[in-house]
């Protein structure tokens, strides 16, 4: 592989509430290549924003922290990098686009206004340089009447314009790296596959690596070469799309899969993962999936896990791939397999 | 633009037909015969006859309305009964008085206040933060008349900083041409008075701007606070940006919308709060205007004080609505 762009080691970020500590990023570890798209997935509340805000420095504090850990960008540790040196990398090196196109813009300033602020804060060049440039990049995302759109405000635009908008602002410096925090869940269907397409185009063009993180594994499926799945803080399994999408390994991805409809069999029920995600909490015992867990035996109540090393550089965090465990192992291999 | 002021103008003719309807009424809601109780109990029944003749009280109430009406149009106030003038020749320098406070005070509330909020809220639970919302709190609760008697004895008589009445020094005065004296100072190039007139401005100014000030702190504080926490703020800062950017361009004018609300309303307060602040500080306004007019049952010059006062309010509130318009390309009626 190409060299590493991103890489988080045992990210720890916690929020300090009222309700004690929440362990929201719980020791997540994840690489990123040079150009390519990695997605993360998991059900909402396991901790995908909080992980990507905490790459850019941007967790609210109070209450949140980075507790421990390292986020390593290009080989710069970016929880010990000093708030003027992430100013120069926010938006330059590394953007960021957010879920609601509605609401990420400002709504009193014109499109114009807010893409040319983007390229002169880090950009010396003129103003009038600038707006050709806010034009191009507008073009660029696909944006038809790009010379008027950006004269034009915000609420003139729908919501799957808004996101070319705020992916053209992200794109307008070249970063290294993009994270997209769920860019199409606000979108309906056909604009989601053109929003996909779009950032598929600006990575292959511009080498650009992507961070694409989504509840919704269809969306993996269509953009990333690489998949890592968070649950309740934590990552419980990663490898290519393929094989995840194939022949996942932990539990709960296979929940997650087996929850996906399918084009050809006409299902009168999706299946989903029965109960509902946990708190994220600290000093809990056993695996955080067990509750849910239908091969969960013994041990997975009184002992957490490691994240096992499979072959092909995949990963599990799982006690079935322990192989001291070789008995209940086949028994649930045989399950999996049925 | 253009079209947006134009159909704010027309929204304002109901509101002014409303106020005249209420001048109007003022004097025939008095109990008994007006032109008795103008004149009082021991006029006799000839002046009580020729006063009634010529206010036109013989005269059915649509006509009399009619005739009010069509002499406001035309610029026509009617007449003073305590000096016999033209009101409408009189009233002027009194209302140019009562702007001048009002807007000085208005400036002082809106620029203390909007800083202050946002500070409060830039550096939320600082000693700052602490300290100006307890003066805020402190502000709004304070009497106006105490505040300017306070001012007074403190600034003017104890340490002799500003003067404690009236709009300029009265033993050496200036010939006026709009009546705004500072304006007018400026015009004569009397730069030396202008520093005078301005001391003269400052106790009323604060004595009347201080509870909108406060208020505004508070609105600007919260709305600051409520705005930084959205999206489009997040989206400024992945891109970079610093906090002086994000704070007087980004939020600052997004959490100016509902303090427009606040301002426009305090004008309204603030003209009420001038017959107070008028008569402590012997500010020849028009609140004084009609306090005097009121031991004289002046009725007339009660009618063209209250009727200009609530034409002062729907001005500002006409230009409220033009700023809200500038500053939000959503709005759109
Ligand atoms: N501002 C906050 N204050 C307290 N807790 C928070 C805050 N933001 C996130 N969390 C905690 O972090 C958990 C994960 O949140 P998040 O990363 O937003 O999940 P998602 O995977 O849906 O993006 C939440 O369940 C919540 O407990
Ligand atoms: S460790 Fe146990 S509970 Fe956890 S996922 Fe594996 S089998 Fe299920
Ligand atoms: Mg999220």
């Amino acid at each position: 592989m190409s060299e590493i762009v991103l890489e988080l080691k045992e990210l720890h970020t916690h929020f300090f509430t009222d309700n004690g500590e929440i362990p929201a990023a719980n020791g997540v570890s994840i690489k990123v290549h040079k150009g390519e798209v990695v997605g993360i997935v998991g059900e909402s509340g396991s901790g995908k924003s909080v992980t990507s805000l905490s790459i850019m420095q941007l967790i609210p504090s109070p209450p949140g922290r980075i507790v421990s850990g390292e986020i390593n960008f290009k080989g710069e540790n970016l929880v010990r990098s000093s708030e003027k040196r992430m100013k120069k990398l926010r938006g330059n090196e590394i953007s960021m686009i957010f879920q609601e196109p509605m609401t990420s813009l400002n709504p009193l300033f014109t499109i114009g206004n807010q893409l040319i602020e983007a390229i002169r804060i880090h950009q010396k060049i003129t103003k009038k340089e600038s707006r050709q440039k806010a034009i191009k990049m507008l073009k660029l995302v696909g944006i038809p009447r790009a010379d008027a759109i950006v004269d034009e405000y915000p609420h003139q635009l729908s919501g799957g314009m808004r996101q070319r908008v705020m992916i053209a602002m992200a794109m307008s410096c070249d970063p290294e790296l993009l994270i997209a925090d769920e860019p199409t869940t606000a979108l309906d269907v056909t604009i989601q596959a053109q929003i996909l397409d779009l950032m598929r185009n600006l990575n292959k063009k511009e080498n650009t690596a992507i961070l694409l993180i989504t509840h919704d594994l269809g969306v993996v499926a269509e953009i990333c070469d690489r998949v890592v799945v968070m649950y309740a803080g934590q990552v419980v399994e990663q490898g290519t799309t393929r094989e995840i999408l194939k022949n996942p390994q932990h539990p709960y991805s296979q929940g997650l899969i087996k929850s996906l409809p399918k084009i050809h069999e006409r299902e009168q029920k999706l299946y989903s993962i029965p109960g509902i995600v946990p708190k994220p909490k600290t000093g809990g015992i056993g695996c955080n999936f067990a509750p849910r867990c239908e091969f969960a035996f013994e041990r997975c109540f009184h002992e957490a896990p490691e994240l096992y090393s499979l072959e092909d550089n995949r990963k599990s965090r799982c006690f079935l791939h322990d192989n001291n465990e070789g008995e209940v192992k086949k028994h649930a291999k045989s399950d999996i397999e049925s | 633009m253009v079209s947006y002021i134009i159909r704010r103008l027309l929204m304002m003719v109901p509101v002014l037909i409303g106020m005249t309807l209420i001048t109007f009424s003022i004097v025939h809601l008095i109990p008994g015969n007006p032109a008795q109780v103008i004149l009082g109990e021991t006029a006799n029944q000839t002046a009580i006859e020729n006063l009634e003749e010529s206010m036109g009280l013989n005269e059915p109430y649509l006509n009399q309305y009619g005739l009010y009406v069509k002499d406001l149009l035309q610029g026509d106030l009617g007449t003073s009964l305590r000096s016999n003038a033209e009101i409408s020749a009189e009233i002027w320098p009194y209302i140019a008085a009562t702007f001048e406070l009002t807007i000085f005070a208005m400036l002082f509330a809106v620029f203390i206040g909007v800083n202050a909020g946002i500070i409060s809220a830039w550096k939320q639970n600082s000693w700052f933060d602490f300290l100006a919302m307890l003066f805020a709190l402190i502000g709004v609760s304070i009497p106006v008349f105490w505040l300017a008697l306070m001012e007074q004895w403190i600034f003017a008589q104890e340490l002799g900083w500003f003067p404690a009445y009236g709009r300029q020094d009265n033993r050496d005065p200036m010939a006026p041409i709009t009546y705004f004296y500072v304006l007018d100072s400026l015009i004569h190039l009397d730069f030396s008075r202008t520093g005078t007139i301005l001391k003269h401005l400052v106790l009323p100014s604060i004595a009347l701007g201080t509870i909108p000030m406060a208020i505004i702190a508070r609105m600007t504080r919260s709305s600051m606070l409520e705005v930084m926490k959205s999206d489009y703020i997040r989206t400024v800062r992945a891109k970079g940006s610093g906090q002086f950017l994000i704070i007087y361009k980004h939020a600052l004018k997004n959490a100016m919308i509902p303090v427009l609300t606040v301002i426009g309303l305090q004008a309204g307060v603030l003209l009420g709060g001038a017959i107070l602040t008028e008569t402590i500080f012997s500010w020849p306004g028009i609140g004084r205007y009609v306090f005097e007019a009121i031991n004289y049952r002046d009725y007339p010059v009660i009618q063209s004080g209250i009727l200009v006062v609530a034409f002062i309010f729907v001005i500002i509130n006409l230009v409220v609505d033009i700023l809200y318009k500038i500053i939000d390309p959503r709005i759109n009626y």
